[in-house]
């Protein structure tokens, strides 16, 4: 769906419609709470959204009317941690991700656990076999205390595949359901590690992975400083370079149909995390990455501090109508790919994650 | 008996029964209060037990301490308050 949209935010869930060329704030849930992440409504209605209450940890709460009424459901909990366990806490801190298909939902969290429910968060199982993998002891935080599953790129002709982006802990790849796990971040490169280590893919730091619907074998990756793309379905990443401003950001979508198309949003640096020159511009290339533009007709270009993260860059079905979404409640709407920008609201709380559907 | 009560600030996402109890240690009276409500527990404790980060248990105005355990004694006329703590914002 084009015409609807979701925003989660630091003080609640916002549901935004589209009329003619315009957005709107058509309902609130929630409202007050922190909603880290939702998963739209599918195709019988169905959708979730995840809480992150201050004091009294994750919720999920369910809509079987496409958000109209909601109704607490399962939280995903970790299993007892046995004693001297390496790492961080067997504790849910987050849910940073929700993916669903085939009837199966995916939720990534922070400390790094993947939890797959089968009836649309009744109950969840935490996916051990990669929980277990012994590589996990060498994850860790990036932004956060602890390590986290922001990206789950799901197949869409191979429902037994899927990609999962972790901070920081490289890009995991499945390819029977969860069984089995294999690390495939092979060509990324951290800045922030010693030389010697730089190219340890367990230690890559993604910040957002996406992968093209109509060509699956490509996916592109926002990392912590730079930008890679695979096109052989994450078995070797190629860094991109020559994006203009600075190769530093969060947020990164690709085009359902055509995978050379990308946008991303820059900013200074990450000890730096505004806009480049405080003017909010977003790099497009149609051509894989040789090339880039920078779009700002209708963006703020004085004074501008906001930040669009991971999951504030949004594309819907069409390939051309976007939303964007920062960390100081900055929202912008475009619905020619980018060319031209409205701002919808300037003053919502911080942006979370802005999704269609 | 030892009497329990949650802060109201909870009330909008559970139900928090307030009772009377028997139980002789801060965990076995909220044991207590979640065989009641099963959903109030995971608002308390975290995916380990242990009290949340970010809640804070007094008994007879002392706060608890021991946020794994949650052993605190409990006297036949103790009070018990299960607040949420200003840290979590």
């Amino acid at each position: 769906m084009n015409d609807r949209a979701w925003i989660a935010t630091r003080k609640g869930l916002f549901e935004l419609r589209r009329d003619g060329a315009t957005w709107r704030i058509a309902k609130t849930s929630f409202l007050g709470e922190p909603v880290s992440m939702v998963l739209p409504p599918q195709p019988d209605g169905r959708m979730l959204a995840a809480l992150n209450l201050g004091h009294f940890g994750v919720k999920v709460h369910a809509s079987d009317d496409a958000g109209a009424s909601w109704h607490e459901v399962a939280t995903p909990a970790y299993p007892p941690q046995p004693e001297g366990a390496p790492g961080a806490p067997w504790k849910l801190v987050q849910i940073w991700s929700l993916e669903a298909a085939n009837g199966v939902v995916w939720a990534g969290t922070l400390p790094g656990g993947l939890f797959r429910s089968a009836d649309f968060g009744a109950t969840w199982q935490l996916i051990d076999s990669l929980w277990s993998r012994p590589e996990r002891d060498e994850w860790f935080g990036g932004g956060y205390d602890v390590p986290g599953i922001h990206s789950i790129c799901l197949h869409p002709t191979r429902p037994a595949e899927m990609l999962l982006g972790i901070s920081c802990g490289g890009a995991w790849v499945t390819k029977d359901g969860g069984d089995n796990w294999a690390l495939q971040a092979s060509g990324m490169r951290a800045a922030y590690m010693p030389p010697e280590a730089a190219e340890n893919p367990n230690t890559q730091d993604p910040h957002r992975i996406v992968r093209c619907a109509a060509q699956p074998d490509v996916l592109w990756c926002q990392h912590h400083n730079g930008i890679w793309r695979s096109t052989d379905d994450a078995a070797s990443w190629q860094e991109v370079t020559g994006a203009p401003l600075s190769n530093f950001g969060f947020a990164v979508v690709v085009h359902p149909r055509d995978a050379d198309t990308v946008w991303f949003v820059p900013g200074v640096a990450d000890q730096q995390r505004i806009p480049v020159g405080a003017a909010l511009g977003v790099n497009r290339t149609r051509d894989g990455g040789r090339t880039f533009e920078t779009l700002r007709s209708g963006l703020p270009q004085q004074q501008c501090y906001d930040l669009v993260y991971r999951h504030g860059l949004a594309l819907a079905d069409d390939g051309s109508t976007l939303l964007m979404g920062s960390t100081t409640g900055g929202l912008w709407g475009s619905n020619d790919g980018g060319d031209h920008w409205q701002a919808v609201n300037t003053r919502l709380p911080p942006i979370h994650a802005v999704r269609f559907g | 008996m030892p009497h329990l009560a949650f802060t109201s600030q909870l009330r909008r996402f559970t139900a928090t029964p307030e009772i009377e109890t028997g139980a002789t240690t801060l965990r076995a009276a909220l044991e207590d209060a979640f065989a009641l409500n099963p959903a109030l527990r995971g608002y308390v404790l975290d995916d380990q037990g242990h009290l949340r980060a970010n809640v804070v248990a007094f008994v007879d105005g002392r706060r608890s301490t021991d946020r794994i355990h949650l052993a605190d004694p409990l006297l036949p006329e103790s009070r018990v308050h299960v607040m949420q703590a200003l840290s979590g914002g």
